[in-house]
């Protein structure tokens, strides 16, 4: 039942650093940050002002538009409102809150008994998910009531992302193994919007305590099938999970929807488990604190806004770090400012040893064509990357330069080290550019 | 704010961060591995001048590559080994009796107008190892000289005038002979020849691991010497057309051509389709050069000529892009 997508590659797994780590709770810091931009779209307005007090779960930033609101993940005082350092490698507005430790509960977060859950309409749903603050916690951070909303009618196959393809991370495997049925509730609660009898969990299968996690909190009708995929990077990029799953290939340019699917990352469905039974918005996540230097990875139940050095200390490294991530080793965002806070999208820090450098000088490119053969995407990268240094807009763009999902499968595979996603990012924006200049000339 | 309680230098690049262990010095090391066999196969039939023009060879190479960077302040890269590979490649394609001087000028050419000039590894249009030997055939008859085989008869390490001549197999062939000697023979390497071209069986050993190593993929080797199969048993000269056929494989330069040249990354196509086409074009070459060309042997003109075609070859057969419209993917 299962498709194979084209190309891909096998980086070292490394999941053994922190898979069988015990999500710990991780002790609330004195300070946390909170950007008021986790998401893609707007960002938002803070709600509170240097000196406010605020409690946990209380709303303090939201904005009109394509836009998800943020909440106070610790109780306390603003400290002060003010552009912070976060993971993007910018500088975001941001609420600084000191935590006084008495974790003050916000009178909007009320549990819901299953009574109430059932008689809540899609609307309703939509609206919890949209005010819980959730947005796709794989990394992408794209706002879930939208994809739920924009979904409705078209969607026929809903797909959890229990992938979890980048070496190292382990927050999603973790949270299938603790708490299957939770996850398997926020399916449902997707299921319900879009009006479904059946949905999908897609995992590789080189997490099998997780498979067996998840089959054993299912019944026959329940209507949820875990597909058991072979591992393979990059199985967890959207479309290729779609396609491993459905055999469908979502066109170039388009989303999910134009061909019926609709996919939510593990953590995010049990987010949206949380904020309809429970009342809580999105304020706390699991992170894999891991990487080949460190002394004790581990695997942690974060409040979102700690920062990342805290976190690393809390593992400790026998070598100083040559690199700091936001994610994992293929697609994570290197870090310069280890003050920057855990935001909704963080499902693992990395961090990496010397030994871990590739980088050559004058990398020059064999035509080997062995990216060819890695691409998911069934690009050319050789030809992408020549396009790119005789910067030639139109040759970018026949060669689809825009379909790169920036996995990584080419610049991982390149003997020559050519820093390919680099490139294509570079390419991009050259094209973004001539295209906005065009639009200024017409 | 928790204040930074280490000193840390932490390096800003981008994804991704991991990466596998086959490096172009890898790949590069995998190809001498795989020549090694033929290389100690050659000292065998030709004596130690075998490996004394080998080592010159590659000590040529390496030196101009290093040479050449060093005077036009270019990054030195020599320690991505593939001057060593050019060098035993062009040491492999001279008879054994080559002048040291010789093989130092092809070396020179190779290097520096081939390879250098057009910008270093990966720029180059034409293999710079056959380049080098089609240059050196400036002084044909040294390049066209052929000792009978044995380590006995082998030509000294310094002087080369007590060699004994004797024909290859080739040359037979060129006149609509059989060889005179046995097809094991030449399919085991115990013939005249270039220093590392005789051997099949040795070569298919090489072949074998680079297969093995996944340096190469077999569409390219196997198009090129399934063409030359082909062609010369639907026309055989002489009775037997599977010997015929069987001479043509295992004589002169075609294994080691279409194992090691023809599927260098550079200077070969880089979509399937292209590969296929690109082997095919080498074969049928080959057999019309071998046939009716006036030099015996067109493993390595034909090579060169597709070389020059790379940049056709790499627009045919292009993957249809994931998510293409089936419109698009239907004209394609």
């Amino acid at each position: 039942m299962a498709f194979s997508f084209f190309g891909g590659v096998h980086p070292k797994e490394n999941k053994w650093y922190a898979c069988d780590k015990e999500t710990q709770v991780f002790p609330e810091p004195d300070i946390v940050v909170i950007p008021m931009s986790q998401h893609i779209g707007a960002p938002c307005k803070p709600l509170v002002k240097k000196g406010d007090l605020v409690t946990v779960g209380q709303k303090i930033g939201d904005n009109q538009g394509l836009c998800v609101p943020v909440h106070a993940s610790v109780s306390g005082k603003v400290k002060a409102v003010e552009a912070r350092a976060h993971t993007s490698g910018t500088t975001v507005m941001s609420v600084v809150i000191e935590n006084d430790h008495l974790d003050t509960l916000c009178e909007d977060c009320k549990p819901r008994t299953q009574e109430e859950v059932d008689a809540l309409s899609v609307e309703d749903l939509i609206n919890i998910i949209h005010e819980g603050g959730i947005v796709g916690m794989g990394g992408a951070t794209f706002p879930t009531h939208v994809k739920l909303s924009g979904g409705i009618g078209k969607v026929d196959t809903v797909i959890v992302n229990a992938g979890e393809c980048e070496p190292f991370i382990t927050s999603d495997d973790r949270l299938c193994r603790e708490q299957p049925e939770k996850l398997i509730s926020g399916l449902k609660i997707v299921m319900r919007i879009f009006g479904l009898k059946e949905g999908h969990i897609g995992i590789e299968d080189n997490k099998p305590e997780a498979v067996k996690a998840l089959k054993a909190h299912l019944a026959a009708s329940d209507g949820i099938i875990v597909d058991v995929l072979p591992a393979k990077y990059p199985q967890g990029a959207e479309k290729q999970l779609i396609y491993a799953v459905t055999g469908r290939e979502v066109p170039s340019g388009g989303l999910p929807a134009a061909v019926g699917c609709a996919v939510f990352n593990a953590a995010t469905c049990k987010a949206i488990h949380d904020v309809v039974y429970d009342g809580m918005p999105l304020i706390k996540r699991i992170v894999t604190v891991s990487g080949d230097i460190l002394m004790e990875p581990k695997n942690l139940l974060v409040p979102i806004g700690t920062s990342f050095d805290a976190l690393i200390e809390a593992c400790g490294f026998s070598e100083n770090p040559y690199k700091v991530l936001s994610g994992g080793p293929m697609m994570g965002a290197a870090q310069y400012d280890l003050s920057v806070p855990t935001i909704k999208g963080v499902n693992a820090i990395t961090v990496l040893g010397k030994k871990n450098e590739y980088a050559v000088e004058e990398p020059r490119c064999l035509r080997c064509g062995k990216c060819i053969d890695a691409c998911p995407m069934k690009l050319m990268p050789v030809l992408m990357y020549k396009a790119l240094q005789s910067n030639d807009v139109e040759e970018m763009k026949a060669n689809n330069i825009m379909d790169c999902i920036e996995c990584g499968s080419c610049a991982y595979t390149c003997p020559a080290s050519v820093p390919l996603v680099l490139g294509f990012r570079v390419g991009k924006q050259l094209i973004r550019n001539a295209a906005a200049k065009e639009k200024a000339k017409a | 704010m928790a204040q930074m309680k280490y000193f840390y230098e932490l390096t800003i690049s981008s994804s991704p961060h991991a990466h596998s262990p086959v490096t172009t010095q890898t790949i590069m090391r995998d190809v001498l591995i795989a020549l090694a066999p033929a290389l100690i196969g050659s000292i065998y039939f030709f004596g130690f001048r075998a490996l004394m023009v080998t080592l010159v060879s590659v000590a040529a190479c390496v030196f101009f590559e290093w040479a050449y960077c060093r005077v036009t302040k270019m990054h030195c890269k020599i320690y991505d080994l593939s001057a060593c590979v050019t060098g035993v490649l062009l040491a492999f394609v001279c008879p054994v009796t080559i002048p040291y001087w010789t093989i130092i000028l092809g070396a020179l050419f190779a290097i520096i107008v081939v390879k250098m000039l057009f910008g270093g590894l990966g720029r180059n249009i034409v293999n710079p190892a056959l380049a080098g030997r089609a240059f050196m055939f400036s002084w044909p008859v040294l390049m066209s000289t052929w000792v009978k085989v044995g380590f006995n008869n082998a030509a000294g390490l310094v002087s080369t005038a007590d060699a004994v001549t004797a024909a290859t197999p080739l040359g037979n062939m060129h006149q609509g002979l059989m060889p005179d000697c046995s097809i094991l023979d030449m399919f085991l390497g115990n013939v005249g020849g270039c220093i590392g071209e005789t051997s099949a069986l040795l070569l298919l050993i090489g072949f074998a691991y680079l297969l093995l190593r996944k340096v190469i993929t077999p569409r390219i080797p196997l198009a090129f010497i399934g063409t030359v199969a082909v062609l010369s048993f639907l026309f055989p000269q002489g009775n037997d057309r599977i010997a015929w056929m069987a001479a043509q494989l295992c004589g002169g330069g075609l294994m080691l051509g279409a194992i090691f040249m023809a599927t260098d990354y550079v200077t070969s196509p880089v979509t399937k389709l292209g590969q296929i086409v690109y082997g095919i074009g080498c074969g049928a070459l080959t057999i019309l050069i071998r046939y009716f060309g006036g030099y015996n042997e067109g493993v390595s003109y034909a090579i060169l000529v597709m070389n020059a075609c790379v940049v056709l070859l790499d627009r045919i057969g292009r993957p249809v892009k994931f998510g293409a419209p089936k419109k698009e993917a239907a004209k394609k």
